[in-house]
């Protein structure tokens, strides 16, 4: 891609991580041969075959089911929740001291930008377990009375966006409040689990309190209509959140949803243009899209719409796409062949119902599957790119004239996960803030997490939450 | 005892503000646990739920925008004006669940204070299900409750108007909107409540009550796309695992039904609050 600088090659090395021709399914803790067939996971920068993984059939799944039920009865219900606590603050630690080794898995894993599982997804990761540790001994002032009681073993399966992170924040509140767990990973990106089952083994975690299975869909339907599973938590899309929600239905489960988003980005005449024009970047292009509460619909003012998007091109001209282990690069490759058709659908659409599409110039790597940082304008609230959740770098442009029809075009939309407001009046993002129907607003920021604060949707985004003392109550049986 | 006639009162929908009889044209009739007829309730259609799911959505800006103050002050005064009809409502419950007059009118005062005490939650929830958030970065964090929007309410078949008032407070009490069903059989005390709403400052369509079948209304609030919740209180079971089912097709949120219809009079906590409240997050920036 052409640029305005020409970097020398900045290659993390990937010497750190020896990773295994194959792998089985952790449960009670040990590593144990899956009976399905098995799936190859592959690096999405490069189509390079890296390592075999079990497939998790019904019968594993009910073995890993069985041993968090035990785990849940004999060792870490039972246990002093200060103890509980100590055994997350060892995993928060050790998750820190091998913070390389887990963020160049997850690149290589994912395709994310090395930059990015450096420094955002492992230490956000390590952050969560931290956090969640300090309440393990704390949970009479979480707010949910004055003995609130775990519900005993978690099915949950999390999406390949973040593998880690989200491994990380379905894991640590489940066994904060004393909960065990069966986790099922997204299946293009296993590894970083697995590598986390290690990291229980190290921590000396009590076999059956952490049970991993990894599968394709299969393996998850599996982990969430099992009948011995109390607690359901699931992050994707929510097409597979509809299927889940039908298939708890009728029965005592409890259910949480993280699921799609087509957030808003709101710039207003006011803003800070050059801090928005970065903040717009971070929404759309951080982790090439893939991110349930991207920024992928900006909304600009008309008066500074020709500023803004002259500014943004600009910008998106210098974005570095290609390796994801080279440290400057901005961004990496798409998950998979499946996502990246996704995302061409998608834009096709864009043009054929009429919205201008801009892309810059440059070359994309031969080898690997990969999307150009993509604007497109002239949208129209009808077009398909600025109602389905691409998932993917590619931005909707559209326009507003008041504060009203900002809020009235953001809120038009099934979903409720996020939006940005752009604008240097504090009393302007407040009154916006509170219109906005989405579970998390960012006033001149991004795509922010903190495990302390509490994360997901509203309407069709889901319902529950992620972090903060809001969280835990998607784990504990409240007696008031 | 006088020999004067009495004038005998129509039961109508409450919807949108106003007593409109079901644009079905059909009423049934309603009996005390003794088999005598008591009046017959209107009986409402599928249009008559999807109209009230209007009048909820275009109330729903102006109850949630309204403050937490001038909302428990709104309630309060629903509590006020249900002690001036404490005797219409305890005769109401006395035939309906065939309970002695000493005890309707205890579970009629129960259901006043019971409001009384949803009353008294609207100014408090944000201090208590809130949070502010120390983020590590340079942001004020916090975290606020807000309303999730429409809430279908499937009223408890048993408990007429104790365990309908103790549904329907606290969807209020949290900002939201609602579209109730009635007790089928026991429908008299909701349309008397509605009349009670419609005279103590509750906006038009913030409740609409509609008198009938849960069974047949049901199905079609919990597949109803501009419905966000539903409380599944008064549904059997089988007909609740159907509509949970069915609600899960727009990611709603669903408060299952017990088993079994619960003692009322037992300390509900927040238990019906929280599954009405969506927490959104904020990261405001701090800078110079």
């Amino acid at each position: 891609m052409t640029s305005l600088f020409e970097y020398a090659p900045a290659p993390e090395s990937r010497s750190i991580v020896d990773i295994r021709p194959s792998y089985g399914l952790f449960v009670d803790g040990e590593f144990v041969d899956g009976t399905g067939t098995p799936l190859k996971t592959v690096n999405p920068a490069t189509e390079e075959v890296l390592s075999e993984v079990a497939t998790g059939s019904e019968e594993d799944v009910d073995r890993a089911v069985r041993a968090a039920r035990r785990a849940f009865v004999k060792t870490w219900g039972p246990m002093r929740p200060a103890d509980r606590g100590k055994y997350l603050f060892r995993i928060a630690r050790l998750l820190q001291e091998r913070a390389r080794e887990f963020a160049v898995l997850e690149t290589l894993d994912n395709g994310k930008p090395i930059r990015e599982s450096r420094d955002v997804d492992v230490p956000l990761a390590a952050a969560h377990f931290f956090y969640h540790a300090g309440w393990a001994d704390k949970l009479e002032h979480a707010g949910l009375g004055p003995a609130p009681c775990p519900l005993g073993v978690a099915g949950q399966v999390i999406p390949w966006n973040f593998p880690l992170l989200m491994l990380a924040w379905k894991v640590a509140p489940a066994l904060a409040t004393g909960n065990t767990v069966v986790l099922k990973p997204a299946e293009t990106t296993p590894l970083t689990a697995l590598l986390f089952a290690e990291i229980c083994q190290q921590a000396d975690l009590p076999p059956g309190v952490v049970n991993i299975v990894t599968g394709a869909g299969e393996t998850g339907r599996a982990v969430i209509s099992h009948p011995d599973v109390d607690k359901v938590a699931f992050t994707g899309s929510t097409e597979v959140g509809r299927s889940i929600a039908r298939a708890v239905a009728g029965t005592e489960k409890r259910l949480t949803l993280e699921l799609g988003g087509k957030a808003a980005n709101i710039v207003f005449d006011d803003a800070p243009i050059d801090q928005a024009v970065e903040g717009i970047v971070r929404g759309i292009f951080f982790n090439q899209g893939h991110v349930c509460c991207a920024g992928s619909r900006l909304l600009v003012q008309e008066s500074v719409h020709d500023e803004v998007v002259a500014s943004l091109q600009r910008r998106i001209g210098t974005l570095r796409v290609g390796d994801p282990m080279d440290k400057n690069t901005d961004l990496g490759a798409i998950n998979s062949a499946e996502q990246l058709a996704r995302i061409r659908e998608l834009t096709a659409f864009g043009e054929t119902e009429g919205a201008t599409c801009w892309q810059p110039d440059g070359d994309l790597p031969d080898r690997g599957f990969w999307f150009k940082p993509t604007v497109f304008t002239d949208v129209s609230p009808a077009h398909r790119i600025a109602r389905d959740e691409v998932f993917g770098p590619v931005l909707s442009v559209m326009t507003f004239r008041t504060p009203d029809e900002a809020v009235a075009k953001a809120n038009n939309t099934t979903y409720g996960l996020s939006a940005g407001i752009w604008s240097e009046k504090g009393s302007r993002i407040l009154k916006v803030t509170d219109q906005l129907r989405a579970g998390v607003v960012w006033a001149n920021t991004f795509n922010e997490f903190d495990p302390t604060s509490p994360f997901g949707g509203y309407k069709q985004s889901g319902y529950g939450r992620e972090g903060g003392r809001q969280g835990l109550a998607a784990y504990l049986r409240s007696d008031s | 005892m006088s020999d004067r006639l009495t004038v005998r009162k129509t039961y109508k929908l409450y919807l949108g503000g106003a007593f409109p009889r079901s644009e079905s044209g059909r009423t049934y009739e309603v009996h005390d646990t003794r088999g005598h007829f008591l009046a017959n309730a209107a009986w409402a259609s599928r249009k008559d739920g999807r109209d009230a799911v209007v009048a909820a959505r275009a109330a729903f800006g102006k109850w949630s925008g309204a403050t937490a103050y001038n909302r428990g002050q709104v309630l309060y005064r629903v509590a006020e004006v249900m002690e001036g009809r404490a005797a219409q409502f305890t005769e109401e419950v006395a035939a309906g669940e065939g309970l002695s007059t000493a005890k309707a009118r205890a579970a009629v005062d129960a259901a006043i204070d019971r409001w009384v005490w949803y009353a008294g939650w609207t100014d408090k929830l944000a201090a208590v299900l809130g949070s502010t958030n120390p983020v590590a970065g340079p942001y004020f964090g916090f975290s606020v409750p807000e309303p999730t929007g429409v809430v279908a309410v499937l009223a408890p078949q048993r408990s007429s108007l104790l365990g309908l008032v103790s549904v329907l407070a606290p969807v209020l009490a949290a900002g939201n909107t609602a579209v109730v069903v009635s007790s089928k059989e026991r429908p008299l005390p909701a349309i008397t409540l509605g009349e009670v709403l419609a005279t103590s400052d509750v906006p038009g369509g913030v409740v609409n009550l509609l008198t009938g079948d849960a069974a047949e209304i049901g199905p079609w609030l919990a597949e109803h796309a501009d419905v966000d919740a539903i409380d599944l209180a008064g549904a059997p079971a089988p007909l609740a695992m159907e509509l949970e089912r069915s609600a899960a097709g727009t990611i709603k949120r669903v408060l299952r039904a017990a088993t079994d219809e619960p003692d009322w009079t037992a300390d509900p906590g927040l238990s019906r609050l929280r599954p009405f409240l969506e927490t959104k997050s904020v990261w405001h920036p701090i800078g110079v």
